[in-house]
C-alpha cells in the first residue's frame, strides 16, 4: 500500500443518540484503500459496519456524532461543504444499498432515475442522459433494455432492482463504490451473480470498492484486502489470501467457523458463536470479545487491545493471538 | 385502467339510489306542507286536498319516490311546484358561485398548505415546525362563522379593504367579483390548509425515512429534487384522499359560509329550499351533489393511478 490512498480513515468514531445514552456505533476505526483496490468488510449484524459506510456517505440518521477523519482523494468529508459533498455523492463516491426492494424509489421510472445522476453531475442533457441509462442497463445484463427504462421498480424481480442500481451507482464513473450488503435481500442463486457483476466492473473501471458483508465466504477470492469488525471496531485486518491462510484473532476464526460446510459429514452441528455482541450503550474496559472468547484471559478482560501489524501487514487486536501456522509452511 | 374506470362508474348507481332515496324520506318526515305554504294558512282544506291531488302529493311515498326517479331517468329533475323554476335551472344559476368558492378554498389551502408541510417535515420538531403545528391547531378550532365575522371586521369594517356582502357576479366585473370572493374565499381556504398540511407533512416525514431517499441523497441530488420529486409524489396520495373529499364536501356548498357573506350558492338554494318545503328542488339539488361528490372521488381515484404506477398495474 505505498500508493496515496484514494481514502483513509483515521480514529473514526460514530456515536447516535439513543434514549439510554450515546450508541458507540464505529469507534477507533482507521483504514486507508488505494486507488482501484478493494476491501471487505466482515461483521455480524450490530458490528457499526453499516455505520462505517454511512459515515463515508455522509449519511448517518439526524443527530449521530462523528469524530475522527475521514479524507477521500485529499479532501476531508467531515469539513466538506453541503454544495461540495453533493458533488461529490454519485459523481465520485457511489452506493448500492442492501435491500434493492427499498431502495429504487416506487413512483419514478427507472430510465429517469438512473438519467438524473447523469443530468445533474454530468450535465447531460435529458435525452443524452436517457440514452446512457438504457446503456447502463445493458452493461448491467438486463435484457430489453429499452422496454426496461420505461418500467418502474415493482415491474422488475430483486436481482434485476438490484443491477438498475448497480447501473445507478456506476452512472457517473465513480472512483470509489461503497456496497452495504448488496446481496443479502437476495436468493441465494442470484446473489454470485451481482458480486461477480460488481467484481467485473469494478475491474473494467478501475474503480476502488468497499464491499461490506456479514458473510465471509462473500470476500473470499472477490477482494483484495479484508477487514473484520467487531463491536464498532477493527479486529483483524489483512489481504484477504494472508486472512484466510491464517486467521490471527479468534473472533475471525469463530466467525469463519460459523460458515456451513458442504464437505461436513451429514447431521454435523452449525457452529455458532455463543453468546451475543455486548451492548453499544455500556462500553467495557476489556476486548469486546472476550465474554464471548474461548481463549479470554485475564487481562482480556481489563484492557482492549490495540489494532497491531506483524511483519507482514497483518493487523489483528489481541493480546493471545492465534498461532501464524502459515508462516511455517512457506 | 379500463377495467378499473367501468367497476368505479357502476360504483356510482346504488350510492346515488341510496343517497336520494334517503333525501325523500327524511324530507317527507320533516313537519310542514307545501301545500300550505303556497295558498298560505288561510287555505281551506278543500284547496289543501286538491293542491295535493294535482301536485301528487296524496300518493304513497314509495309512489312519489318512483314517479320522481323515473323523470330523473328521463333527463326530467323536476319542477319546483312554488317558483316553477326546473330544478336544473336554479341549480345551474346557483353552482358558478359555489364552485368558485370551493375552488378558491382549495387552491388557497394547497398553496398554504403544502410548501409549509414540506417545510416541517424537512426538520421534524424544530421551532419553525412547532410554530406551524400551532397554528394549524389554533385555525382548525376556530368555527367558520366566527373566522368569516373576524375577517369581516378586521378587512371590511376596520381596513375597508374589501366588501363584507355584497356578491358581484362573474359576468358583471372581474375584479368586483373576486373582491366580494376574498373573504368567504379566505374564510374557507383558512379552514382548508391545517388538514393538508398535517396530512402531507406526516406522510412526508415518513417518505424522508425511505431507503430510497437516502439513495437519492447518496447519487447527490439537490435538496430540491429530493424533495419535490423523489419526496412529495410518494406521498401524496393521502394529501389527494382528504382534497377529494373537502371538495366533495364543498359542492353542496359551504352553507354557513354562504349565509354570513350573503352568496347565492347552492348550500343556500338548499337550505331556503327545506325552509320552503320546496323538496322538488332539494331532491334534485342532493341528487346532483351525491353526483358531483362521487365524480370528484372517481377523479381521485384515477389521480392514485396517475401517482403511483403500482396500482396502475394493478398491484396495490
Amino acid at each position: 500500500m505505498s500508493e496515496t490512498p484514494l481514502l483513509e480513515i483515521e480514529d473514526l468514531a460514530v456515536a447516535l443518540p439513543t434514549e439510554r445514552g450515546p450508541l458507540r456505533a464505529v469507534s477507533g476505526v482507521s483504514l486507508s484503500l488505494a486507488p482501484s483496490r478493494s476491501l471487505g468488510i466482515v461483521g455480524e449484524s450490530g458490528s457499526g459496519k453499516t455505520m462505517l459506510a454511512r459515515a463515508i456517505l455522509r449519511l448517518l440518521p439526524p443527530g449521530a456524532r462523528l469524530a475522527g477523519a475521514i479524507r477521500f482523494d485529499g479532501r476531508d468529508l467531515l469539513r466538506l461543504s453541503r454544495r461540495d459533498l453533493r458533488r461529490l455523492r454519485g459523481r465520485e463516491l457511489a452506493a448500492v444499498f442492501q435491500d434493492p426492494m427499498t431502495s429504487l424509489n416506487p413512483v419514478l421510472s427507472i430510465g429517469s432515475q438512473i438519467a438524473e445522476a447523469l443530468t445533474e453531475h454530468m450535465g447531460l442533457a435529458a435525452r443524452a442522459a436517457m440514452a446512457r441509462a438504457v446503456a447502463l442497463l445493458a452493461e448491467v445484463g438486463i435484457p430489453e433494455p429499452e422496454r426496461r427504462a420505461h418500467q418502474f421498480p415493482h415491474q422488475l424481480s430483486g436481482g434485476m432492482r438490484q443491477r438498475v442500481a448497480i447501473a445507478i451507482a456506476l452512472s457517473c464513473e465513480p472512483r470509489l463504490l461503497i456496497a452495504d450488503e448488496p446481496t443479502t435481500a437476495l436468493d441465494v442463486t442470484v446473489q454470485a451473480q451481482i458480486l461477480d457483476l460488481l467484481a467485473r466492473e469494478r475491474q473494467k473501471r478501475h474503480m476502488a470498492m468497499i464491499l461490506i458483508t456479514h458473510d465471509l465466504g462473500v470476500v473470499a477470492g472477490r477482494t483484495d484486502d479484508v477487514a473484520v469488525m467487531y463491536a464498532g471496531r477493527i479486529v483483524e485486518r489483512a489481504s484477504t489470501r494472508a486472512l484466510f491462510r491464517q486467521m490471527r484473532s479468534p473472533y475471525a476464526e469463530a466467525l469463519m467457523a460459523a460458515i456451513p460446510r458442504l464437505d461436513a459429514p451429514p447431521h454435523t452441528r452449525l457452529s455458532a458463536i455463543a453468546g451475543s455482541p455486548p451492548d453499544p450503550t455500556r462500553p467495557t474496559p476489556g476486548c469486546p470479545f472476550s465474554p464471548r472468547c474461548r481463549y479470554a484471559r485475564e487481562r482480556c478482560r481489563s484492557e482492549a487491545p490495540p489494532l497491531s501489524a506483524d511483519s507482514r501487514d497483518h493487523h489483528y487486536a489481541c493480546w493471545f493471538p492465534l498461532p501464524d501456522r502459515s508462516r511455517a509452511e512457506v | 385502467m379500463l377495467g378499473l374506470i367501468g367497476r368505479r362508474l357502476a360504483y356510482l348507481v346504488p350510492v346515488i339510489l341510496a343517497v336520494t332515496a334517503l333525501t325523500f324520506l327524511i324530507a317527507n318526515l320533516l313537519p310542514g306542507d307545501l301545500a300550505i305554504v303556497m295558498l298560505g294558512d288561510q287555505a281551506t282544506p278543500e284547496n289543501v286536498a286538491a293542491l295535493h291531488k294535482q301536485l301528487g302529493l296524496d300518493l304513497p311515498l314509495w309512489q312519489q319516490y318512483l314517479h320522481w326517479l323515473w323523470g330523473v331517468l328521463h333527463g326530467d329533475f323536476g319542477t319546483s311546484h312554488r317558483t316553477g323554476q326546473t330544478v336544473l335551472n336554479a341549480i345551474a344559476g346557483r353552482l358558478p358561485v359555489t364552485l368558485e368558492l370551493l375552488i378558491m378554498a382549495e387552491l388557497g389551502g394547497i398553496l398554504i398548505g403544502v410548501p409549509l408541510a414540506i417545510l416541517c417535515a424537512v426538520r421534524p420538531g424544530s421551532a419553525f415546525d412547532r410554530t406551524v403545528a400551532g397554528i394549524a391547531f389554533g385555525s382548525l378550532s376556530v368555527p367558520p362563522f366566527m373566522l368569516a365575522i373576524l375577517l369581516i371586521f378586521v378587512f371590511a369594517l376596520r381596513l375597508h379593504l374589501l366588501p363584507a356582502t355584497a356578491y358581484v357576479p362573474l359576468s358583471d366585473s372581474l375584479l368586483g367579483n373576486l373582491r366580494s370572493m376574498a373573504l368567504p374565499g379566505a374564510t374557507l381556504a383558512l379552514l382548508e390548509w391545517p388538514t393538508i398540511m398535517r396530512v402531507l407533512r406526516s406522510d412526508m416525514i415518513s417518505t424522508l425515512q425511505e431507503d430510497y431517499i437516502a439513495m437519492a441523497r447518496a447519487k447527490g441530488l439537490s435538496p430540491r429534487r429530493i424533495l419535490l420529486v423523489h419526496a412529495l409524489k410518494p406521498s401524496s396520495l393521502t394529501l389527494v384522499t382528504v382534497i377529494g373529499l373537502n371538495i366533495g364536501r364543498l359542492i353542496g356548498g359551504a352553507v354557513i359560509t354562504e349565509s354570513i357573506f350573503a352568496l347565492p350558492g347552492v348550500g343556500r338554494l338548499l337550505l331556503e329550499s327545506i325552509y320552503l318545503r320546496d323538496f322538488i328542488i332539494l331532491q334534485g339539488g342532493v341528487l346532483l351533489v351525491a353526483i358531483g361528490f362521487v365524480l370528484v372521488n372517481f377523479l381521485v381515484d384515477m389521480l392514485y393511478a396517475v401517482l403511483d404506477p403500482r396500482i396502475r398495474h394493478g398491484r396495490a
